[in-house]
């Protein structure tokens, strides 16, 4: 645009603010219903959220004001203070056993040889079904009646460890090829020539993995880290359908805790509040990942 | 050899789950193959048809809504001037950083003031807008990735931008589309949480809500046969798709559009 009014001085002026007048109105055309989408239903369930978690709001009925009661009575709800540690403990096992793992599967199939693409499809492939399927899958795969490894006579969901354990089992099966393939697109925008020159300079293959692979993947792993923790710390699926927060609710997230204050006891506005708290540590966290781990 | 028996190992223990499941699937208690789980799963709660068709009908709605908005919205942040191009680019990028189980209460909400509580047309409308920094951030860079010339010269000739995107361009950004389109139905047909809140009323369930409240009932064995053919119902959808259009989806990996 720029270039044809330099090039065209006068009466080429007119017409080119006219033409870049009518771009600006066809540019905002397009990006209306982005914007629509952004605003209804973004911007203002973020707005309402704050609204709804000042004040008393229940399923049905009228709200009426009550600040700062929601937030008040989070310390006093010993369910989701327990929630928070589980969710913690849960969230720092699954960020540590699936980086290993995710990165383990991308070592192993990062070499370009003949089936190598099958390695690698079959490890990705529980994350082409959903979440929820795979632990209905895992509900009936670790159940003793019907399930293979009922001879092995252990209870998978029955104590609090090995439902914690089962489920950890779970959702690595589940995410290990899909950050698997984070790291793989990081692996692979490393130059060949970096390892041919270590090579040739005498490294051993631990040097070479230990000074120029994880140095160079640094930003890969940020960002398989960022999404890991992030996940986990909403994890819900996983506790509401395969172990049901159970046994003795040892095993409820703090999203879960969100949506039993909702659905069954009524109290969006105390749900709101827990959703606040939530989001702005999610935010926070997400940020200052962001700066220290880039 | 070592090479690939160790790969090998890895990759049965991590196919046999699936592989249980579509066994298990189509056998009886017995051991005898058998289709009666499909067949009960047929007719289970409101039956399997109409789960089906409202899992159908939600993902096709988002899809094509999230073709149609990120579509043009990318073409807008791609092309165009035009004032608060910037603030809306970083808004949309920002749903990314905000987790969404935390705003689907207030959705749940907002649906009902305008009465798409229980409804599946709202329910779309949520997907569309979790898809939409992924999508608008890959249809922006789709449009960038075009020379600016070939639309230039039919600009000149008199064609407007409209005409521009549906005859050259469109075409120019069609794996851009599949893509998003991809990862819109997957996202989609396998949402649970969304669903679980937004739906109140049986009949209107997806697949994924529909199947695990055959593990919820309070009276009466879980049939065990029945929920493995429900996760296949769900699964083999999704690993046939992934399976076809793999490259596609590995490009959702490469462009960077998940780190936000």
């Amino acid at each position: 645009m720029t270039q044809i009014t330099t090039a065209r001085p006068g009466r080429g002026d007119h017409a080119a603010a006219r033409r870049r007048s009518l771009r600006g109105f066809a540019g905002l055309a397009y990006a209306t219903p982005t914007a629509v989408i952004v605003v209804t239903l973004f911007i203002a369930p973020l707005v309402l959220v704050g609204v709804m978690s000042l004040n008393k709001w229940p399923l049905l009925g009228a709200p009426t004001f009550n600040a700062p009661q929601n937030y008040a009575k989070i310390t006093e709800d010993p369910l989701f203070l327990d929630s928070v540690l589980f969710t913690l403990k849960y969230t720092a096992l699954i960020t540590v056993l699936l980086s290993a793992l995710a990165l383990g599967l991308a070592l192993l199939v990062q070499e370009r040889r003949p089936g190598v693409g099958f390695f690698r499809t079959a490890f990705f492939l529980p994350g082409a079904v959903g979440f929820a399927a795979a632990a209905l899958l895992f509900y009936g795969l670790l159940n003793n009646e019907v399930g293979p490894f009922g001879f092995l006579g252990v209870k998978w969901i029955g104590t609090p460890n090995m439902a914690l354990f089962s489920t950890i089992v779970l959702v690595l099966w589940r995410f290990a090829g899909f950050n698997m393939l984070i790291l793989l697109t990081g692996l692979q925008a490393i130059p060949v020539e970096v390892y041919e020159a270590a090579r040739s300079d005498g490294a051993s293959r631990w040097q070479i993995f230990t000074r120029i692979t994880l140095p160079l993947l640094r930003p890969t792993i940020a960002l398989m880290l960022i999404l890991s923790i992030t996940g986990s710390l909403l994890a819900f699926d996983q506790f509401f359908i395969f172990t049901n927060g159970g046994p003795d609710n040892s095993t409820v997230s703090m999203v879960m805790v969100i949506y039993r204050n909702a659905f069954f006891r009524f109290d969006l506005g105390g749900a709101a509040a827990l959703s606040v708290v939530l989001l702005v540590v999610l935010v926070a966290l997400n940020a200052l990942q962001l700066k220290v781990l880039r | 050899m070592r090479y690939y028996s160790s790969r090998s190992a890895l990759a049965v223990l991590f196919l046999f789950p699936l592989l249980w499941s579509g066994w298990s699937s189509v056998h009886d208690q017995t051991g005898g193959y058998t289709l009666d789980n499909y067949a009960q799963m047929a007719g289970f709660g409101e039956g399997l048809p109409r789960y089906l068709g409202n899992s159908l009908a939600v993902s096709a709605m988002a899809v094509a809504a999230t073709l149609a908005v990120a579509t043009l919205g990318g073409y807008a942040f791609a092309r165009f001037q035009f004032p608060g191009k910037n603030v809306l680019f970083l808004a949309t990028l920002a749903i990314l950083m905000v987790p969404y189980p935390t705003i689907l209460i207030p959705l749940y909400v907002l649906l009902g003031y305008v009465g798409l509580q229980n409804s599946l047309v709202g329910l779309a409308l949520v997907f569309v807008m979790f898809q939409l920094p992924f999508a608008i951030y890959m249809m922006r860079n789709s449009f960038e990735s075009i020379p600016r010339e070939i639309e230039e010269s039919a600009l000149v000739d008199g064609c407007g931008t409209l005409r521009a995107l549906t005859h050259i361009l469109l075409p120019a950004v069609r794996p851009g589309l599949v893509t998003v389109g991809l990862f819109a139905f997957l996202a989609s047909w396998n949402d649970f949480f969304a669903p679980l809140i937004l739906l109140s009323d049986g009949s209107s369930f997806p697949l994924p809500v529909a199947v695990v409240s055959m593990t919820q009932r309070t009276f009466g064995a879980i049939d065990y046969g029945m929920l493995q053919a429900g996760v296949m119902v769900m699964a083999v959808p999704c690993l046939v798709l992934f399976l076809v259009l793999q490259r596609h989806y590995v490009r959702g990996f490469m462009s960077g559009a998940l780190r936000g």
